[in-house]
């Protein structure tokens, strides 16, 4: 660019002026970095130090070298606007990483120069990120599914203001809520069943007036992005209204699991063997006819009703349902107490394994056991009924360890067979693939979303079928930026927690349409401007950015070239590592402005025994624990130049070729750890970094190098006392192989 | 229907467990029980006991009424006090192990042999008496309640204690002469009449 002017500003403060020949670095800003602007300050973070950039940012200057302290100190006092910022890190990473020693001067000096010069060679190749231009406006909340998570949600976005279509398969809303008797309790003291007053919730929608009812509807067709989406709203007689909104909430919740599955418990040999849900279908018939439950069988009175729990679920065996529901031992205890309150005297028993009471549900279980409700810890194995209608149940007891424990003359016996999410297509899963499994209802399932997306056309899932991305960490946020999952689809979940999560996802949304109408990205890198763009013209449609991007963000165009969707995008750069002929950039994120970086540092000849390590550092976990490591007080060694970038999956394999070429001795890559318990910020952006390194045999191979040039370690952002050690192991590794041959070419 | 056909179907049901609510002391308690097993885990003399509380709390309500009431479990209770402290459920553990144990014995169930309840009705009869403990009267005959050779040998193992005790004048050599028990002895045996009257009433026995 023809009228690129650099301002480097070298700091003295916290300790730099005393560690650091400052002035000397200042000359490698002028001399090497070619910066026009070359200044040090004592204080560079205070006002007159802000001042004096913000001065000549005034007059000219578009690209900022600030070498001073970490990227992630003083964001606000150096958050120049409308100007490139680079910051060079030498506070954390080089003089509170090295010993402040005499001896140790030296390679500290040439540390922080390398950096000066990696600062000024970014600063060349990076602008400030404007906002993508095709960002759409809608705010309009779109929720689908209209049970309690799905009424809360639509509830509480518009009390925040913002309009909201809510879409119900069924003809009323309510769902799975409106079919209980009575619901959990959720108010102190949580010692009895509470009306769920789901009338009063429908009403409340039904009447809101930033809330349009769809029922009797689905959705069959989304395209778009966040603040752009394009939705078709076909009803059951096959109308489709066409709607732009700007977020979608998907509460799609779940189905009981299919009790007839479990016919050793005498599902469907019995009509007194029900489930949870034929359980509520009683009670609310009884209380509608102000009657006492009756023996489905024969109308008897109901003397002993036997509860099992973990029916269907917690199985190891692989043939049920692997996880726990969650809600089922609050909701078995529920529904002995309907019998309690019918009548005290009816034996009650639960058969549990473990009993989990989420939330206030220890009162709860106290409270039943009051009333007395009997609990025995025991493994169901089967339930016969003898023709008169009265059953046996056998089962292991747990506490008394016999194994032929029975009850008998059972009038009722209820399995709590827990919820399968209902996820719509399991876009894993090739359409045509044969071996589905038949348990599992999401792989024959019905699309929830109908996305026109490339990667497919609901979600992807996380975990048993559930449609999330990570439990823990970024709940709601699924691998579809603008798209929230939420209530039971998302993890098992009972009425309070799904509550609770609605209202959660419905601000996620609302987050996502503000974000989007500004152009920028939400999540995780919140207020990011910057967004990937592909030079078309070497573009090989190779399609790897497609089929690598973790959020589904780049679709296809009718030339079979990648179309980024920005709004889409979570910027992680997943995408510019992988492209093999490096065209996908960021405004101030490309494979340039890292490789400048790394090509920027001064290599000391073969004999000079100071060897180079390149190491990339994931900018979420691996930079930070590097940050503290230098906050404590830990040292590693003086040959480390650190780059960091936005992901392990970012990085393209050219940096590691290009460091190894021009003579560095190592490459380390530091990343979040993947696979089942990953923690990536991407999903999938280390795990695909992993895939390509398994790769990197081969480069060493063709350039005749040690398999140990290269190492790829995971590191999580608390592994503070364990990153310097890391690259001590690894200097020393380099110092038993020996220098690279590569120097000076 | 015969007994083990009867015993096959009140299993698991709670006519027990209601029985013991309504009999023994703090028997209302058990069915707070939850299972963690902490009591058991905390007992000095856990791994001595056929069944620890937990267990015996398991089978009440799995209606097991003889093997709970014949057991000698119960009466393995030292009142140390750990389990109360320990249960996260606040129940009474120590008490309603006496209290079970006192039920089994009222109903004639509790193993005759017991040491344990052998001691307890000496000392119960050796108390109610006198309306005093009569100490000399209540070790001596401890020592011999299986017979004399016994006795001596039971004595002998413990001389070295009953001599420092006479040293210390913390046992009165001729307690046997000189015991005197309270003022009002009439008084104290009426007074326990009553009360017995009342918890058999209470408890439904028959005197
Ligand atoms: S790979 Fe990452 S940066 Fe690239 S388009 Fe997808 S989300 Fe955006
Ligand atoms: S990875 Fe690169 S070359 Fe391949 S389709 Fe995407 S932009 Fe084109
Ligand atoms: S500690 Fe208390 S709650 Fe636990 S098993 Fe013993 S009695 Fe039951």
């Amino acid at each position: 660019m023809a009228d690129m002017k650099i301002g480097a500003y070298v700091c003295q403060g916290c300790g730099l002026g005393e560690r650091l020949d400052t002035k000397a670095l200042a000359l490698v800003a002028q001399k090497e970095g070619k910066a026009h602007v070359v200044r040090e300050h004592e204080f560079l973070c205070n006002g007159q130090g802000v001042a004096m950039i913000q001065k000549d940012i005034d007059e000219g200057v578009n690209r900022v070298v600030i070498a001073a302290c970490s990227r992630r100190a003083k964001t606000e006092a150096f958050g120049f606007e409308g100007v490139a910022i680079s910051r060079v890190n030498l506070r954390e990473q080089v003089i509170w990483a090295q010993p402040a020693t005499d001896e140790a001067r030296e390679l500290t000096q040439e540390m922080a120069a390398d950096y000066v010069r990696m600062g000024c060679a970014e600063a060349k190749k990076i602008v400030a990120p404007t906002p993508n231009a095709e960002h759409g406006t809608d705010k309009r909340v779109l929720v689908v599914g209209g049970g309690i998570s799905g009424m809360t949600a639509a509830l509480e976005a518009a009390r925040a203001g913002y309009d909201v279509l809510l879409v119900e398969k069924t003809g009323v809303l309510g769902g799975y809520m409106a079919k209980l008797h009575k619901r959990v309790p959720h108010q102190e003291p949580f010692a009895d069943p509470q009306a769920t007053d789901i009338e009063g919730l429908v009403a409340s929608v039904s009447q809101d007036p930033h809330i349009t009812v769809y029922l009797n509807s689905t959705t069959t067709r989304t395209s778009g992005a966040p603040g752009r989406f394009s939705v078709d709203i076909t009803t059951e007689s096959g109308q489709t209204a066409t709607e732009n909104v700007g977020a979608i909430v998907m509460a799609s919740g779940f189905t009981p699991y299919d009790a007839t599955k479990l016919p050793e418990l005498g599902y469907g040999k019995s009509r007194n063997v029900v489930d949870q849900a034929g359980l509520e279908d009683l009670a609310r018939a009884a209380a509608a006819q102000g009657e006492p439950m009756r023996r489905p069988s024969d109308g008897k009175e109901i003397k002993s009703v036997v509860f099992v729990q973990c029916a269907g679920q917690r199985d190891a065996t692989g043939t049920h349902l692997k996880y726990c529901s969650g809600h089922c031992c609050n909701t078995s205890m529920k529904q002995a107490m309907y019998f309690k309150e019918q009548n005290p005297s009816i034996d009650t028993a639960i058969i549990y394994t473990d009993l989990r009471t989420p939330g206030n549900g220890e009162d709860f279980y106290r409270s039943a056991q009051r009333k007395g409700v009997i609990f025995t810890k025991g493994t169901v194995a089967s339930v016969d009924e003898d023709g008169s209608g009265s059953a046996t149940v056998r089962f292991h007891d747990l506490i008394l360890d016999d194994k032929t424990a029975t009850m008998q003359g059972v009038d009722l016996v209820v399995l709590a067979t827990g919820l399968v999410p209902n996820s719509g297509v399991n876009i894993d899963i090739p359409p045509d693939a044969a071996d589905v499994d038949p348990a599992k209802a999401s792989e024959h399932a019905v699309s929830v979303l109908n996305l026109t997306y490339r990667q497919g056309p609901d979600l992807p899932q996380l975990k048993y079928g559930f449609t999330d991305s990570h439990f823990i960490c970024f709940p709601y946020e699924t691998r579809r930026t603008g798209i929230y999952a939420t209530g039971p689809v998302r993890r098992p979940m009972d009425i309070t927690q799904a509550v609770e999560d609605a209202t959660g996802a419905a601000l996620k949304a609302i987050q996502a349409v503000e974000n989007a109408s500004l152009g920028r990205a939400a999540h995780p890198r919140s207020g990011d401007l910057s967004f990937p763009t592909f030079r078309r013209e070497g573009c090989t449609q190779c399609k790897r950015c497609t089929v690598e991007c973790p959020f589904g963000a780049i679709d296809e165009d009718e030339q079979r070239y990648p179309q980024f969707n920005e709004s889409r995008c979570r910027r992680c750069g997943t995408c510019m590592g992988a492209c093999p002929v490096r065209v996908i950039s960021f405004e101030n994120y490309s494979v340039d402005s890292v490789g400048s970086q790394i090509k920027a540092i001064d290599v000391p000849d073969e004999f000079s025994e100071k060897p180079r390590i390149l190491l990339l550092a994931c900018e979420n976990d691996a930079y930070p624990a590097l940050d503290m490591a230098g906050v404590a007080g830990h040292t590693s060694s003086a040959f480390i130049r650190t780059v960091p970038v936005r992901c392990l999956g970012s990085v393209n394999m050219i940096w590691i070729t290009d460091a190894l070429n021009s003579g560095y001795d190592g490459v380390m890559l530091m990343g979040c750890r993947h696979g089942d318990e990953y923690q990536c910020h991407f999903v999938k952006g280390s795990e695909l970094a992993s895939y390509r390194m398994s790769k990197i045999d081969d480069t060493l191979k063709n350039l005749n190098l040690e398999k140990d040039r290269v190492r790829a370690l995971e590191v999580a952002i608390a592994d503070i006392g364990k990153v310097p050690a890391l690259i001590n192991d690894y200097a020393a590794k380099i110092k038993e192989i020996g220098m690279s041959p590569f120097k000076g070419f | 229907m015969g007994d083990i056909n009867r015993a096959m179907a009140e299993q698991y049901r709670n006519d027990f467990l209601k029985e013991v609510e309504a009999n023994v002391e703090e028997g209302q308690w058990v069915k707070m029980c939850m299972q963690c097993g902490v009591c058991s885990g905390s007992c000095p003399l856990g791994p001595a006991w056929e069944h620890p509380p937990q267990e015996i709390f398991m089978m009440i309500r799995a209606g097991r009424r003889d093997e709970v009431l014949k057991s000698e479990s119960m009466w393995m209770c030292t009142s140390c006090y750990n389990c109360i402290v320990r249960c996260p459920r606040e129940l009474p553990i120590t008490h309603i192990m006496h209290g079970l144990a006192n039920y089994a014995h009222r109903l004639g169930l509790a193993p005759k042999m017991n040491p344990t309840r052998r001691f307890a009705k000496k000392f119960w009869n050796n108390l109610a008496k006198s309306g005093r403990v009569n100490e000399i009267e209540l070790s001596v005959g401890l020592y011999f309640m299986d017979g004399f050779k016994t006795g001596i040998a039971r004595a002998w193992a413990m001389k070295d204690i009953g001599i420092g005790m006479l040293k210390a004048k913390r046992l009165n050599p001729f307690g046997f002469l000189t015991h005197k028990g309270c003022k009002d002895k009439k008084g104290i045996h009426k007074m326990l009449k009553k009360a017995r009257e009342i918890e058999d009433r209470r408890k439904g026995f028959t005197a």
